[in-house]
C-alpha cells in the first residue's frame, strides 16, 4: 500500500511537472521533451491501475507515433524566429483568472463530493479467473464496441486523407 | 500517509486539465496549443481509467481507447494544416492568422 502511495506521487510529479514545462517552455522544442515525460507518467498511473493494455498503446502511440509526428513537424517548421518573439497573447490574464476560478469549483467539488466516490465493490468480480487485461479488452472491443470500431477506422482514413491533402503542395 | 483512491486521480486529472486549458488560452505557438490539446485529452483518460479501475469494469478503457483514436486523428489533421499555414503565411502564432477579423 505504502508502495502505491509512493509511485502514485512520484508519477503525478512527473505528469504535472512536465504538462507545466510544455505550456511555459519558449523554444518548441524542449516543449515536446517535457510533454514526452507527460505523457510516460500518465502511462505509469495507467499500469498503477492495472490497464495494462493501455499503458502498451499510450507509450507506443503517443510516445512513439504522435510525438514523433510532433518532431517532425517542429522541424520541418522553422521555429527559431517564434521562440524569440513573445510567448503568451495579450489576453493572458484574462484567460488565467478564469481558468483558476473553474479551478477553485473543480476544487471545491472534489472536496465536497468526495465521498460519493466511495464505490462498493462490484457485485461480481469483474473479472472471470484467467481472463487477463487485454483479453476483456478484446472481447468487449470486438463484441458489444464492434460498430463504434468500424467508425474509429473510418476516422482514421478520413485523418490520413485530410492531413496528405492539406500538407501537399499541388494535388 | 492516505492510502491512493478515486478521489486523487480525480484531482490530478483535474489539474492537468486545467494546465493544459491554460497552455490553449494563452499560448501563441501553435505547435504547443495542439500539446496543450493533447495533455486535455490525456486527462479525460486518467479520469476514465480510474473509474474502470474503482468499477472493475472494462468499459472505461475501451472509451480511453476511442479517445486515444481522436487524438491520433486531431494531431495528423493538425500538423497538416500547420504546414499549410507555414507554406501560406511563413508564421506559426496564432494571433497573427486574423484574416477573418474586421
Amino acid at each position: 500500500m505504502l508502495t502505491d502511495t509512493i509511485l502514485f506521487y512520484i508519477f503525478a510529479l512527473l505528469v504535472l511537472g512536465g504538462a507545466v514545462l510544455t505550456i511555459t517552455r519558449n523554444s518548441a522544442m524542449h516543449a515536446a521533451i517535457s510533454l514526452i515525460v507527460s505523457l510516460l507518467g500518465v502511462a505509469g498511473l495507467y499500469l498503477m491501475q492495472s490497464a495494462e493494455f493501455l499503458f502498451a498503446v499510450q507509450i507506443v502511440l503517443y510516445v512513439g507515433g504522435i510525438m514523433v509526428l510532433f518532431l517532425f513537424v517542429i522541424m520541418l517548421v522553422n521555429l527559431d524566429q517564434a521562440a524569440k518573439e513573445r510567448q503568451f497573447n495579450r489576453q493572458w490574464m484574462i484567460a488565467l483568472v478564469a481558468v483558476l476560478a473553474v479551478g477553485a469549483q473543480v476544487a471545491y467539488f472534489i472536496y465536497r463530493g468526495q465521498d460519493s466516490f466511495h464505490f462498493a465493490a462490484p457485485l461480481i468480480a469483474g473479472t472471470p479467473a484467467g481472463l487477463g487485461n487485454t483479453e476483456q479488452i478484446a472481447d468487449s472491443l470486438f463484441g458489444e464496441y464492434l460498430l463504434p470500431f468500424e467508425i474509429a477506422s473510418i476516422l482514421l482514413l478520413v485523418a490520413v486523407v485530410g492531413s496528405v491533402v492539406m500538407a501537399k503542395k499541388r494535388i | 500517509m492516505h492510502p491512493i483512491t478515486t478521489v486523487h486521480y480525480l484531482a490530478l486529472s483535474a489539474a492537468l486539465l486545467l494546465i493544459g486549458t491554460v497552455g490553449v488560452l494563452t499560448r501563441r505557438n501553435v505547435v504547443i496549443i495542439l500539446m496543450s490539446i493533447e495533455l486535455i485529452l490525456n486527462a479525460v483518460n486518467i479520469n476514465l481509467i480510474a473509474f474502470s479501475h474503482a468499477l472493475q469494469n472494462v468499459n472505461g478503457q475501451i472509451f480511453a481507447i476511442f479517445v486515444i483514436t481522436d487524438a491520433v486523428a486531431e494531431a495528423a489533421v493538425g500538423l497538416g494544416i500547420l504546414i499549410a499555414l507555414f507554406r501560406n503565411k511563413e508564421t506559426v502564432q496564432a494571433d497573427e492568422i486574423d484574416l477573418l477579423k474586421w
